[in-house]
């Protein structure tokens, strides 16, 4: 699985407007940890249909950072926990804590 | 074209913002991260286009699209690609765009808007208190916009007190009315709700399972406060 995040849709967007790409690295580096930090409190509760929303949101973020193949697991893992499973766990994990070593120095 | 963004996600809500700046047809006149506010703001303001995330905590933007009467143009914006057939159901819909989005993807919803007719833009949804029943016929009145609507009354499971507004969920369909918990529970028949929780009253025919200080009622589990727990039992034909 390919598991190097990029900015390139971000660039994109940004275009010339660095103030712009400051900005909503600034609100992802914020929101992001948030988002994973409820994530776990309702996986770690077994609150299973809060947390398929949970990675419903984080989704965007992955597939705004470029993760395609992870953007697919995160579908998978959400459908997952709707029927009540957790074998992706492991892999969502280690996809969630790699965007986090992405972007902690941006 | 006049426009709001209702999405949760504060990250979305930034990228929809610049997308509407880059796009001269679209003025951007509000943000909201929930429904409910978004509502209230459309109770004195009239928008030509809503960018609506489906996927929000409590009220969700298909709820949002059924408690408004003449909605305007909505471009739906969301994750997921498993709504698209529901989203088309709504003539309101102009487009459904899954995130992230592209600055031509965005564009292409705005020309589609553009070249969408709607019969009317007026925008008028739920916003009178009063609320009335017609006992004879089993059936509650919500004044919606200055029109009575009717709701059967078995059909509600639950109402959900927020702030100055009471959301009635019924199996198809979500009213959002401004009035009160205590209100509703007047006009609502003794033998089948009971109010569970300072902020809930449920149809108690319509409880799936109770697990410890919470109710499962239809998807929605609903807690329950320890003062009123020992009516909520007195109340089961338990075995």
């Amino acid at each position: 699985m390919t598991l190097q995040p990029n900015l390139n849709y971000i660039n994109e967007l940004s275009g010339d407007d660095e103030l712009f790409k400051k900005k909503l690295i600034s609100i992802f580096k914020k929101e992001f940890p948030e988002e994973k930090t409820v994530f776990l409190q309702n996986y770690t509760t077994q609150k299973w249909k809060d947390a398929a929303e949970n990675v419903h949101k984080l989704k965007h973020k992955i597939g705004m950072l470029g993760l395609e193949e992870a953007y697919q697991v995160a579908i998978d893992f959400e459908n997952e926990l709707l029927a009540h499973k957790n074998t992706l766990f492991p892999k969502f994990m280690l996809i969630l804590d790699n965007i986090e070593d992405f972007i902690l120095p941006l | 074209m006049n426009s709001i963004i209702i999405d949760d996600e504060a990250t979305a809500r930034a990228i929809l913002k610049k997308l509407c700046k880059s796009n001269q047809e679209v003025t951007l006149i509000e943000e909201f991260p929930n429904a409910i506010q978004a509502i209230k703001y459309l109770n004195q303001n009239a928008v030509d286009l809503i960018f609506l995330d489906i996927h929000m905590p409590d009220f969700t933007g298909f709820d949002f699209i059924q408690t408004i009467k003449n909605p305007p143009k909505i471009v739906l914006t969301t994750s997921d690609k498993n709504f698209a057939l529901e989203a088309f159901e709504y003539d309101c819909i102009v487009d459904y765009i899954v995130k992230p989005i592209t600055q031509d993807r965005f564009d292409k919803a705005i020309q589609k808007a553009k070249n969408f007719s709607t019969p009317t833009t007026e925008l008028s949804i739920s916003k009178n208190e009063e609320t009335s029943t017609n006992n004879e016929e089993n059936d509650l009145y919500v004044n919606i916009d200055r029109r009575l609507i009717k709701i059967d009354i078995p059909s509600i499971y639950l109402v959900e007190a927020k702030g100055d507004y009471i959301t009635v969920k019924t199996e198809k369909k979500n009213y959002v009315v401004h009035s009160t918990l205590k209100k509703i529970e007047e006009k609502l028949p003794n033998e089948l709700f009971l109010k569970i929780h300072r902020s809930y009253i449920i149809n108690i025919k319509r409880i799936i399972d109770i697990e410890d200080n919470s109710v499962l009622i239809a998807k929605d589990v609903i807690p329950v406060s320890r003062s009123n727990r020992p009516e909520l039992m007195k109340r089961l034909n338990l075995l």
